[in-house]
């Protein structure tokens, strides 16, 4: 009998405003350690949280966006530890009635199918600072930059079966977050991170025992992490152990997992409802509005560019993988109305591949969407050919000049004239005497021959089309 | 001078009869003079008492006098303040310097207030005596052998001397108002949300309301407006608040027409004989001012002491976990490691009573104890509030004793703490309603003085102003001064 692999998650997300959850403070990343602090989120006697109305609308919009319940009325909590980066000794949380409740995301799966993840709850809540211990000789440093900093927490049901789609559920509502525009989520800079609970069990049986995977912040080491965690259950399991409760940290560089620490020793956080907040009422109308203002979700995106521009599905969830690409391509849309899958396949193929060599993403493409449409109009006109097109691509990528000025420049034309055509025809068939004599014997393969020798006879430049049409006339003689 | 009210020294500098250094220095040096047999402050900067004062002369030569214009007052050592250092009476903020004001401490400053010091209290808070301060035991001027009351015993004594004409002081279980029955003066809790906490040091976030301690009602109204308004820096303070008119609620002479509530449960065996007297016989003047006095029941008071000595630690608990020796205040010698430091960090720097609340506290929240203590405890805080909605069906008021007992002796009750907490007993269900409280003089026994504790539904301070002020006006406790600090030939 197999065994079968249960997987939930809890997603940490820094939600991308300007300011901390509770204090004026900014949250930019990466500036001088304690320079982006104040008595608030230094935890100094007396002060007191005033919670960011728009951190609250982004957890607001989260919800909606995974179809969830959003609570009209939630609570804040302490969870109450010591340790030298959490400034007042505890974390304001919320622990008994969060503000979203009841979510789903549909994931792809190998077999084709979605499949429907649970999304038990989003809760809000703060960061805390960053502890620095490496190479201090002995001393330990504290950066409070980040005390304070807003999160959501996104807990899934325990619906997933295996690594992979742990990965496929991430990767959807990291899109998603992505999206909604609730949060960088940049995984280096810590802005998405993951804990996982993992078990097996026969199938058929109660769920096995959880083991909790903690800070995982690349989509590879939770796949790695996740791997190991499974093989190293059952391997125990069958060997006759058996799993025991416990936090497990897992090391992507010796690519195993330790116990941080049992159930036994697992902290008392002492819950309490926080008495300096009230109670947050958020007001139906509020919800209604932020529903009426959120923008066309990925797999909606995914649809519309199917059906309106007739798009492959593959080319639509490329082309929809951020807010940024799929609004890129639609404004090359408009501006090269004539043909949307052209678009799509010199987007998705031409210009994202040679971005990708360049390390740019779309939002910082020396090319912009514009340019892109002049070359492509150039090729709906039969100026230059497609092979040509990508060589003038190439070149916009290092000038800023227009597709017609290089084409212009270089002299990259295309030959449409008949005339023109038919004399290069002639100088290569008289250059090619037997290759025409087995032609005309009846080896009409050499057809590519001829189309080979003429376009480079003619530089690239000469009309495909018209090349083959007219090849197909002056070879038969 | 010295034992006049805030209204009276105000009018003679707005005569032009003194100045406002004038005022300061005859305070000063009483302070000079008695604060040694009274540890009532616990930091007093004479220069700067001197600079802020001059500053108020200055500038009533050029406006118009604001509403606190060059008068003094004491702070408790609760509230944060730029100048000087702001301790909480305890070990643990050794060498802390506020880097802010509390709100409430702008606000005194913008009205043109003179600061002239921080006064004694119970470590944190803690305590009803003001014996658990680590400045010392603060005493009560009518007999220098007893405790003035706690925990903002040093504002009440300082009152209660004349040292200052008024402080301010905090009131979580009866922090102002029991201090100043115990010491004859008038003292006034705000409702909940009235006055914004933000920069005042945190015992019970839940609980904690600032407030006037004073010699009159009136100066109790006059320094309550200087305080209230909503702060958008603290999430409890009431935006829409109903205003009072705080001057205008003390004109009142009698009580016509007013229904008194006289609860059962605060007129008990085991009280002082003397203290139950008195209160009665202030309540037979409130009936001769035209008072109604209807008898009423509290029926879950007996249950507010084991509520609130649940929620307060357990709030506690948590307040106080900042102080853990790695950003300010004390840090212990050469620790081992970092569990160290932080267990012999807050063991040097907190005291017993701390120290018992913070585990009183984190035992009620813990798992498993968390239904049975800390739920429970909030269950029975919605009991204590339906209680007193219900009263405020019947009458407009509530009249109390403040305090079971008198002022008594220093170390009485310090090896006993639930003796201790019981001293609290008429006044932490106001705390855990919300409502406000107002502590007035009313007699005295064997020497001491006796409060009168009126209860007003949340809002309605308007009507502890008016019961109180016209009880004021037909009696002349508030005037009494201890013997000892008199002043023969008051030479301003």
């Amino acid at each position: 009998m197999s065994w079968e692999v249960v997987i939930g998650l809890e997603v940490h997300t820094q939600i991308n405003t300007a300011t901390k959850a509770f204090c004026g403070c900014s949250t930019a990343f990466g500036s001088e350690p304690n320079s982006q602090t104040c008595p608030v989120c230094l935890g100094m006697p007396g002060q007191l949280p005033v919670l960011n109305g728009l951190a609250v609308d982004k957890s607001i919009l989260t919800g909606l966006a995974i179809n969830a319940d959003i609570n009209l009325e939630s609570k804040f909590d302490r969870k109450n530890y010591f340790y030298p980066d959490l400034p007042k000794g505890y974390q304001i949380t919320q622990f008994t009635v969060p503000l979203v409740e009841n979510g789903y995301l549909d994931i792809p799966t190998k077999s084709g199918e979605e499949k429907r993840i649970g999304i038990t709850r989003i809760h809000m809540e703060e960061d805390a600072g960053k502890s620095m211990h490496e190479g201090l000789d002995g001393v330990s440093h504290i950066d409070l930059n980040r005390s304070g900093v807003p999160l959501m927490e996104i807990v899934s049901e325990p619906d997933m079966r295996s690594a992979d789609e742990a990965i496929a559920y991430l990767k959807q509502l990291h899109q998603l977050i992505l999206f909604l525009d609730v949060s960088g989520a940049n995984m280096e800079m810590g802005q998405f991170r993951c804990d996982a609970n993992v078990s097996v069990h026969r199938p058929g049986t109660p769920f096995g025992t959880r083991a909790e995977l903690k800070n995982l912040n690349s989509f590879r080491f939770i796949k790695q992490a996740i791997e190991y965690e499974v093989n190293r259950q059952i391997e125990l399991i069958e060997d006759g152990g058996e799993v025991v409760q416990e936090t497990r940290l897992y090391d992507s560089v010796l690519g195993e997992s330790r116990s941080m620490r049992s159930k036994e020793e697992a902290h008392d956080y002492r819950y309490f409802p926080e008495p300096d907040l009230p109670p947050l009422r958020v007001y139906q109308q509020q919800v209604d509005t932020i529903r009426a203002g959120m923008p066309e979700l990925p797999g909606q995106l995914r649809r519309r560019f199917e059906t309106e521009y007739g798009l492959s599905p593959y080319d639509a969830d490329v082309l929809t993988q951020t807010r940024a690409l799929a609004g890129w391509y639609e404004a090359l849309v408009a501006a090269h109305a004539s043909d949307p899958k052209r678009c799509a396949n010199w987007l998705a193929n031409e210009l994202l591949g040679r971005l990708k060599e360049l390390g740019k993403d779309i939002e910082a493409s020396p090319v912009s969407a514009h340019r892109l449409a002049g070359l492509l109009d150039r090729i709906a006109d039969s100026t230059i050919s497609g092979k040509i097109a990508k060589d003038v691509l190439d070149a916009m990528l290092e000038c800023s000049d227009d597709a017609d000025a290089i084409i212009e420049a270089k002299g990259l034309k295309q030959v449409s004239d008949s005339g023109a055509i038919d004399a290069i025809i002639e100088s290569v068939m008289a250059a090619n005497p037997d290759q025409l004599a087995g032609y005309r014997a009846g080896k009409d393969k050499l057809m590519g021959f001829f189309v080979g020798q003429v376009m480079k006879a003619s530089r690239g430049q000469a009309n495909p089309g018209m090349v083959n049409a007219r090849l197909g006339v002056l070879l038969k003689g | 001078m010295p034992f006049s009210t805030l209204s009276d020294i105000q009018s003679r500098l707005n005569g032009g009869e003194i100045t406002a250094v004038e005022v300061a220095q005859l305070y000063l040096d009483r302070i000079e003079a008695h604060n040694e047999s009274l540890n009532a402050f616990v930091y007093m900067d004479r220069a700067h008492v001197i600079a802020q004062a001059e500053a108020s002369d200055a500038y009533r030569a050029q406006h118009e006098p604001r509403l606190l214009e060059g008068l003094p007052i004491a702070v408790k050592d609760i509230f944060c303040t730029q100048d000087g250092p702001t301790r909480c009476c305890s070990s643990i903020l050794e060498g802390f310097d506020a880097p802010y004001d509390a709100h409430v401490i702008t606000r005194l400053k913008e009205a043109g207030a003179v600061l002239v010091g921080k006064t004694n209290m119970d470590e944190f808070a803690m305590g009803s005596s003001t014996e658990t301060s680590a400045f010392g035991v603060c005493r009560n001027p009518w007999d220098v052998s007893r405790i003035p009351g706690g925990s903002s015993g040093g504002s009440a004594s300082a009152v209660a001397a004349a040292l200052t004409p008024a402080a301010l002081g905090t009131d979580t279980g009866g922090s102002i108002r029991q201090p100043a029955s115990l010491c004859g003066i008038t003292g006034l809790k705000p409702t909940y949300g009235r006055v914004s906490r933000r920069g005042i040091i945190a015992f019970a976030s839940s609980l904690d309301q600032a407030g006037p301690m004073t010699r009159s009602v009136r100066d109790a109204a006059m320094l309550t407006e200087a305080m209230v308004g909503h702060d958008a820096g603290d999430a409890t303070s009431v935006a829409d608040a109903p205003i009072v008119s705080w001057l205008a609620a003390c004109d009142k002479t009698d009580m016509k027409g007013l229904k008194i509530g006289k609860p059962k449960e605060y007129f008990v065996d085991g009280m002082d004989a003397g203290v139950r007297a008195e209160v009665e016989a202030a309540l037979k003047q409130c009936e001769a001012l035209g008072a109604e006095i209807v008898d009423i029941s509290l029926p879950h008071t007996e249950y507010a002491v084991a509520a609130y000595y649940v929620i307060a630690p357990s709030e506690a608990s948590a307040n106080l976990s900042r102080y853990d020796g790695v950003r300010f205040g004390h840090r212990c010698d050469a620790p081992d490691d970092l569990l160290d430091m932080y267990t012999r960090s807050r063991d040097e720097g907190f005291g017993t009573e701390v120290k018992r609340r913070i585990l009183t506290g984190a035992y009620a929240l813990s798992s498993g104890y968390y239904d049975a203590y800390y739920l429970k405890a909030q269950k029975v805080r919605t009991l204590i509030q339906q209680d007193f909605m219900q009263a405020f069906e019947q009458v407009d008021i509530i009249a109390t004793p403040t305090s079971p007992v008198t002022a008594f002796q220093v170390g009485e009750k310090t090896d006993d703490p639930l003796t201790m907490y019981l001293s609290d007993i008429f006044t932490l269900a106001v705390n855990l309603a919300g409502l406000p409280g107002l502590s007035q003089p009313c007699g005295m026994t064997a020497g001491l003085p006796v409060g009168l504790q009126w209860i007003a539904p949340a809002w309605r301070e308007d009507l502890l102003l008016n019961a109180a002020s016209a009880y004021e006006s037909a009696t002349a406790w508030s005037d009494l001064a201890p013997e000892a600090f008199a002043v023969k030939g008051d030479k301003v």
